[in-house]
């Protein structure tokens, strides 16, 4: 029970904090996808699309190599005393990577959705930018971007292969995926299917809001 | 009409967009201009270069002392800088926002509207509502509302009775005949109904093709009676 609470716990906060770092990344790009025409915009809509097609795991060891205390990223923050392999800080980050195409693609379609005509007559109306973002975009895409959020939640609680890479599956960072995986493999069959309720309960309350979120607008 | 203070007005430009061509070119004086002509002759894209929404190939836009676009001095005034008070053919009022908050988006410092204006185009008792509940004519008001309360140089109006049933144009006809009198705002107005333009504005620019075809006091354009 204590090892349940724990590590669902954990999960939740975790995802929470990835959802918090994922929500201004994702919605800034999600906007630029939909309403800037630039150099390189393929490749960007080609980049953030790749964790849902590239394998989970090979994601993870890609972020190991780079985030390791050899790589490229990781040797630069070592002598900062910042460690992210192996830590929270690592299962953030798996889950931020793997959220984040749920929820610039779900929040894209509604900043594609609300018609361009609000924005010309709000800067005709004196608004700059920014402030057209804030009161005209947003707004409208409001429903989406939420969607997109629940999404990109529900996706960082399921992650399990970049997570395992990153972070391992050290007692205190170990997440309701990783604590099914570890469960099951020690043969404690029973509390793997408990871990599988949670995650089924939370997989489920989740995607049924993005669904009637979605269908509402 | 005719004692109303004129503004020296230029539209000077050239715009190409595929095998669609605007080469205008009015320096005029006038209080109301009507964009007279048929449908796919230039005269919305004309009010859209006006209000900054596209960017002609070269060219000037002078509304009074304002220069909002001048390719030869490299000026292109940024749309939320050009003080234009636009209303789109759709009117695309927020949906997101109700009637005060919609008229007063433009003027952020404000709490309410201005009380001229609000008389003049009788919104009072609409302010508290969703713009999704209002009638036709009650849209094409707060529409006005929301452009004239951003305190603008020029109004811009494209089409803005076409939407309308003949009954409901002539009841909004008299509004923008008020604004035009009691506000005395200088108005860019986009039509293709010379009953409109005959009531509405002191000088006419005929477009065809994308070309100023003629240009004149309604009544050298429309003919005695104008």
């Amino acid at each position: 029970m204590d090892e349940l609470v724990q590590v669902t716990g954990f999960t939740l906060l975790m995802a929470t904090i990835s959802s918090v770092v994922m929500l201004p990344v994702g919605i800034s790009i999600a906007w630029v996808l939909a309403r800037r025409e630039f150099v390189g915009r393929a490749l960007l809509e080609t980049l953030v699309s790749l964790p849902l097609v590239v394998p989970p795991v090979a994601t993870g060891l890609l972020l190991l190599k780079l985030l390791g205390r050899r790589g490229p990223i990781g040797a630069f923050l070592a002598p900062l005393g910042i460690e992210i392999v192996f830590t929270w800080k690592g299962v953030v980050i798996a889950m931020v990577v793997m959220g984040l195409p749920l929820l610039i693609r779900t929040a894209r379609a509604g900043f594609e959705q609300a018609d361009r005509r609000y924005e010309e007559v709000a800067a005709t109306l004196g608004a700059r930018p920014w402030r057209v973002f804030w009161t005209i975009n947003l707004p409208l895409a409001r429903r989406s971007v939420l969607a997109g959020i629940v999404l990109g939640f529900s996706r960082a609680i399921g992650e399990f292969g970049a997570t395992v890479m990153l972070a391992g599956a050290l007692p205190g960072a170990r997440t309701i995926s990783v604590a099914i995986y570890r469960n099951a493999e020690l043969g404690r069959d029973a509390a793997a299917m408990t871990f599988i309720a949670v995650s089924l309960t939370i997989g489920f309350v989740a995607v049924y809001f993005s669904n009637r979120l979605v269908r509402v607008q | 009409m005719s004692n109303h203070v004129r503004v020296p007005i230029v539209i000077d430009v050239r715009i190409r967009q595929g095998r669609f061509t605007l080469d205008l070119h009015e320096l005029i004086e006038a209080r109301t201009v009507a964009l007279f002509g048929p449908s796919g002759s230039g005269k919305t894209t004309t009010l859209e270069i006006v209000a900054g929404l596209r960017r002609p190939n070269d060219g000037t836009i002078r509304i009074g002392s304002d220069v909002l676009f001048d390719s030869q001095l490299g000026i292109d005034t940024p749309i939320y800088r050009r003080r234009v008070g636009y209303v789109p053919q759709d009117l695309s009022l927020f949906p997101h926002l109700n009637v005060r908050q919609n008229v007063l988006y433009g003027s952020l410092e404000r709490q309410n509207p201005d009380q001229q204006i609000t008389e003049i185009l009788e919104i009072d008792g609409l302010l508290s509502r969703a713009v999704s509940g209002l009638s036709g004519g009650e849209r094409q008001r707060v529409a006005l509302a929301r452009a004239l309360m951003s305190n603008p140089a020029v109004l811009l109006l494209d089409e803005p009775l076409t939407a309308l049933d003949p009954a409901l144009r002539g009841r909004v006809l008299p509004y923008l005949e008020r604004i035009r009198d009691d506000l005395e705002m200088p108005m860019v107005y986009v039509s293709h109904s010379a009953d409109e333009v005959r009531k509405v504005a002191d000088w006419v620019i005929m477009l065809d093709h994308g070309r100023g075809v003629r240009s004149g006091a309604p009544g050298e354009i429309f003919g005695i009676g104008a």
